[in-house]
């Protein structure tokens, strides 16, 4: 069942020879096919311009009022890519290796190969779209190191990459439109997915102004509608961020890859009450200059700066002299979670560590410190209230980005032919950790080099019946969707979306967030599934589905996370190893490390929908490594 | 902390809509602006009554959703600011809040604080790009980009596209971010070829969709969260003239 | 939202200088232009009006010279009307730009706001459209009285070219004196935001010269209400009689 399709051949040729193997549409004949796209992110936005350009009929859908909004707009740091330009050892291979060691051993070698040769194609892609990259002051472009990496890779525009590359995109997509060759569906929600003969052949979405249930058809559909850490309630993701396109997929028979692969960022703003709606990421370059610390007593409600320097424990630079402050996201963000489980946390809640700097400011003079992170204080004053110049900045990890996502072969189909997947909301690149400055590469590579090769693939050599939305799968799903709603709708309870979501938030964030264990997974399969059910009897939406109408849309993304949510349980529950951002607890070394057992869980877990109620079925891919040798990882 | 918020609300396009006043009580300083109105909403369903609608995503101020009148001023006078970047700590106990939505011909209010802001993507589609299919890219470092154009070029493609700046605008003009798009293009290299058609064809879009035109007021600066000069809309007008002027037509 | 197609917008159609016209930045430029000539004009004109406090030879010889100027090529007075046309063409094409343009600005906001505060707007910006049709009464009624002699003065009291003479006789009338002083007012406001218009809206603008520029237009302004309003001010005064 889970055939990856990666070609034979040496990993440097592998990429070339499936685009010479690859099917090709003749470009008259282009006109006549059709596909939709779902999300207008970095991925989404990138494969229909592209695509579009070739000539195929595209439709693309966005929940947003403009595709500009997609959640790629707020990455900061930036986008990977070997392109060596500072002389400095950087190489195709090194890229490669460090995303498969990074992602600990988890990714398939030859998808990771691919990423990192297709990196270079992104910048002169998007340098010639106009965004505008840091420069140098000799025209050429500017590149820095990012998350604690050795060479300088990352490319940026100021602390905005994710809004320029898609803006980037977006221009190039609004230029299809304006050619006819693309259609926008803004503010248009897919609700499900129709096969006919077992083949991705359309979509089912929900008009978000005027409530209609609308079916479209084509000859593919493109699934690129991001991450699912919205599970968690809190995170960095936008609060629209939802599941729902590929959870309805799933439901539909394509398989989920690796669901409990969660990054959980390191450095956010700590929660501050209960009302908090939204983590807000601070830049993970503060730690190149800023310094962790907690209290060495527990409970110590002192100021901070009434803690004398004998009091305090640095503990990542106690724990990891050689890294210190810049061990990975994973690490940083276990390490906080342990010294706050030990009642050395502060703030309110004790939920946060201080991230001071003091020191930097006494080396290098207030003045240099504010040119370097003066956006990201202010931020942060305009947020807390508190000037981290005189007092040290508190954070607290956040679930920030998902690994996991519908499983994909090599040339980025799911396991329903004719259903493509690509960015966050596909499994595919980054094992069970993602590197800082690789989703917009990721995203990108999806859409604008490997989608416009397999995907004609998939045309030119799939007999594809003509079907439009006259046939009566349509009708049938059609049926199905506008019932749902009309369910939800219906139950007229007493408990509104958001505190059902907050619940399974706080369980998740509990027992599936940054450490994971037999028992506390269990609590979790067993709760989630109640908490479902009380969805259905007691979820309160007030108005009807003929208009717009925001809570239905949140309910209808929440009741797909209460399934997904305890897929991703279940799917931690079975890897009882400790890898990437997944820490099992019974899975660690005597110093309390994350323990990986490549012996029984060097594979990706693919599962299968199996009807309403908690069935799945697991599937197991196999993971070799030829290039990369498995080690564990050390940042003693 | 307990406010009094005047918000308007209207059920959809075609219906009229009024100013209703709700009380809204046990606001926390820590609060984002729409955390407040998360509250509010958890009151109001409670009661059965239909929440007040209003456009979010990332909530972290770059994504360009959110936007409305706070007191008067597009995203509530904190210069920089979008509403979702808000605090509640600039607020104190017993005041009175109006919440307005945009307002302008071009962008209809759909409901309650939402509104259709589409024109912004058909003002785009007229010129805001650089034609680059896909593949056919030369090496990145051929093209050199002096920094101070690269920085130029970066200040005005901060623009989130929110609409503030119609909506501060006396005229409803759309000319700070039809500019802001002209200068983040024109400034660069690679958007030469294509820059007179570019300003003349957004410009033209700009005018379709019926916004107005600029009195040099300077209230779009001043509530833009990314805080856009509009001294590029005078380098957009010169850009319009030349190519007014020398075009030589399709 | 867009327009039935006969009033769509294209891009460059036909004659460049209709092209300019028929857009909106263009009608903004050529408010610009003509504005930067009739600024200019009323500069030279309150310089001549100062010459008043030199004396009555003195203005009287400089209002024969302006008529006189550029003989033998031209004929007495001729030059005189070129100016006038050109101002009036001027006149005529800022004032039915401004209209356009309003009556465009008017049609993009239809539904006002129930409340909506201005943050950077200054006292120029708002009167620009009400004191713009002031200036336009007001200078009708300058063309009556002083250049034509026909509003303002007792029958015979109106000499042609005895300037100096006219305006003391004119000034002497204290409602024509305030609506003067009121008229200069507004168009020190005029110019005090309008200035800065035109080197904003001609792209003369930097983020760097904003302020200098700002500053150099409330400047202007402030001179030229000064300039003016000396005359009105010193013949109530008696100081010239």
């Amino acid at each position: 069942m889970l055939e990856s399709k990666i070609p034979s051949g040496p990993i440097e040729k592998k990429w070339e020879k499936a685009r010479f193997d690859f099917k090709l549409v003749n470009p008259a004949n282009r006109r006549k096919h059709s596909v939709i796209i779902v999300g207008s992110g970095l991925a989404g936005a990138a494969a229909a311009a592209s695509l579009a350009q070739q000539g195929y009929r595209v439709d693309c859908f966005c929940f947003q009022d403009s595709p500009r909004r997609a959640h790629s707009i707020a990455a900061q740091g930036g986008i990977n890519a070997a392109k060596n330009y500072r002389n400095d050892g950087d190489s195709i291979f090194r890229l490669f290796y460090d995303t498969v060691k990074g992602g600990d051993f988890r990714a398939r070698e030859g998808n990771v190969y691919r990423l990192a040769q297709l990196s270079v194609n992104i910048i002169d892609q998007c340098v010639a779209q106009g965004v505008p990259f840091a420069r140098e002051y000799g025209g050429l472009l500017d590149t820095r190191s990012f998350g604690g990496v050795q060479v300088s890779r990352t490319f940026y525009a100021r602390g905005q990459t994710g809004q320029q590359l898609l803006l980037g995109a977006y221009q190039a997509l609004e230029e299809q439109e304006a050619a006819g060759s693309v259609k926008m569906h803004s503010r248009s929600e897919m609700l499900d997915l129709v096969l006919v003969n077992g083949k991705a052949r359309g979509i089912i979405t929900r008009n978000l102004v005027t409530g209609a249930i609308d079916s479209y058809a084509a000859d593919v559909v493109v699934l690129a509608t991001g991450g699912y850490g919205n599970v968690f309630y809190l995170s960095t993701n936008a609060k629209g961020s939802n599941a729902t396109a590929i959870w309805r997929a799933h439901r539909r028979g394509a398989l989920f890859g690796n669901p409990c692969f969660t990054q959980i960022h390191p450095t956010c703003i700590p929660v501050s009450s209960e009302h908090q709606s939204k983590l807000t990421l601070m830049s993970e370059s503060l730690r190149n200059d800023g310094r962790v610390w907690v209290p060495k007593k527990q409970g110590d409600t002192r100021p901070p700066s009434q803690i004398p320097e004998d009091e305090r424990d640095y503990y990542l630079e106690r724990r990891y002299p050689s890294f210190g402050n810049l061990v990975p996201r994973d690490v940083a963000s276990r390490a906080a979670k342990e010294v706050c489980d030990e009642l050395r946390g502060v703030g309110p809640g004790g939920q946060g560590v201080y991230l001071d700097f003091a020191d930097a400011i006494r080396r290098m003079g207030e003045a240099q410190v504010r040119e370097k992170y003066g956006n990201l204080f202010d931020m942060y004053e305009e947020i807390t209230g508190e000037n981290a110049y005189k007092v040290p900045m508190r954070i607290y990890p956040a679930v920030h980005y998902t690994m996991g996502g519908l499983w994909v072969d090599y040339n980025l189909m799911s396991t329903i032919p004719g259903l493509f997947v690509a960015g966050e909301a596909n499994f595919s690149d980054h094992g069970a950790n993602r590197l800082g400055a690789s989703a917009l590469m990721q995203g990108l590579a999806d859409g604008y080099f490997i989608l416009p090769y397999s995907l004609p693939n998939y045309i030119a050599s799939s007999p594809l019946e003509k079907v439009d939305t006259s046939h009566p799968a349509f009708a049938a799903t059609k049926e199905e969707v506008s019932r749902r709603v009309a369910t939800m709708v219906n139950v007229r309870g007493k408990r509104s979306v958001d505190s059902f979501h907050k619940e399974l938030g706080k369980m998740m964030w509990e027992n599936c967030g940054m450490a994971r264990s037999e028992q506390g997974l269990k609590s979790n399969l067993e709760k989630i599934p109640a908490l479902r059910e009380e969805f259905w009897k007691n979820v309160n939406i007030v108005g009807t589905g003929e208009e717009l109408n925001q809570s239905l849309e949140k309910a209808g993304r929440v009741a797909d996370f209460l399934e997904l949510g305890e897929l991703m349980c279940l799917d931690a529950l079975q890897r009882r190893e400790s890898c990437g951002g997944h820490f099992r607890v019974e899975s660690q070394t005597p110093e309390g490390e994350a323990l990986r057992d490549d012996e029984h869980f060097s594979y990706v877990s693919a599962w299968e929908w199996k009807g309403e109620g908690g069935q799945w079925e697991l599937h197991k891919e196999p993971l070799t490594f030829e290039y990369v040798h498995l080690a564990q990882r050390s940042y003693k | 902390m307990n406010l009094t918020l005047k918000i308007w609300r209207q059920q959809n396009a075609k219906a009229s809509g009024a100013f209703v006043t709700y009380q809204v009580q046990g606001v926390t300083p820590d609060m984002s602006f729409l955390e407040m109105l998360d509250l509010l909403n958890e009151n109001l369903q409670a009661k059965a009554e239909p929440p007040v609608a209003f456009e979010h995503d990332c909530r972290e101020g770059i994504c360009g959703a959110c936007g409305f009148l706070i007191n008067g001023v597009a995203h509530g006078g904190r210069r920089g600011t979008t509403v979702c970047q808000l605090s509640m700590r600039f607020f104190k106990d017993g005041d009175s809040v109006t919440l307005e939505p945009w307002r302008a011909r071009a962008f209809p209010v759909l409901r309650d604080l939402a509104v259709d802001r589409s024109p912004f993507d058909r003002i785009i589609q007229a010129g805001g790009f650089i034609t680059a299919p896909t593949g056919g890219a030369p090496e990145a470092n051929n093209i050199l980009v002096p920094k101070d154009s690269a920085e130029t070029a970066f200040d005005a493609a901060a623009c989130i596209g929110c609409g503030a700046c119609v909506a501060a605008c006396p005229n409803a003009a759309a000319m700070l971010f039809t500019a802001a798009k002209v200068t983040h293009l024109n400034s660069l290299p690679q958007g030469q070829p294509q820059r007179d058609r570019r300003t003349l064809s957004m410009v033209a879009a700009m005018t379709n969709e019926i916004f107005g035109s600029c009195t040099n007021h300077g209230e779009c600066e001043a509530v833009c969260p990314k805080k856009i000069p509009i001294e590029f809309i005078g380098k957009m007008n010169r850009d319009l003239i030349h190519a007014t002027l020398h075009h030589r037509g399709d | 939202m867009t327009e039935s197609a006969e009033t769509q917008q294209h891009p460059v159609a036909g004659n460049r200088f209709v092209a300019i016209w028929t857009s909106v930045i263009g009608k903004k430029v050529v408010m610009a232009v003509t504005g930067a000539v009739l600024i200019l004009f009323v500069i030279a004109h309150m310089v001549g009006n100062l010459k008043i406090f030199s004396g009555q030879e003195e203005i009287n010889a400089y209002s024969r010279f302006l008529r006189e100027v550029g003989w033998p090529e031209l004929g007495y007075g001729q030059l005189l009307w070129l100016v006038r046309i050109v101002l009036l063409v001027c006149a005529v094409l800022h004032i039915t730009a401004a209209v356009q343009l309003t009556r465009m600005n008017w049609r993009a906001l239809p539904v006002g706001y129930e409340n909506r505060k201005d943050v950077e707007t200054t006292w120029g910006a708002v009167t620009m459209r009400w004191g713009g049709l002031l200036l336009a009464v007001f200078i009708v009624f300058h063309l009556l009285h002083f250049t034509g002699g026909l509003v303002g003065f007792q029958s015979g009291q109106f000499e042609h070219l005895m300037v100096y003479q006219n305006v003391v006789a004119g000034f002497s009338v204290l409602p024509i004196s305030l609506f003067y002083i009121v008229a200069m007012g507004a168009l020190c406001l005029h110019l005090d935001h309008g200035i800065w218009s035109m080197f904003q809206t001609l792209g003369w603008v930097t983020v760097q010269n904003t302020k200098s520029i700002r500053t150099f237009s409330r400047l202007v302004a402030i001179i030229i209400f000064v300039g003016f309003i000396s005359v009105p001010i010193s013949v109530l005064a008696g100081w010239l009689r």
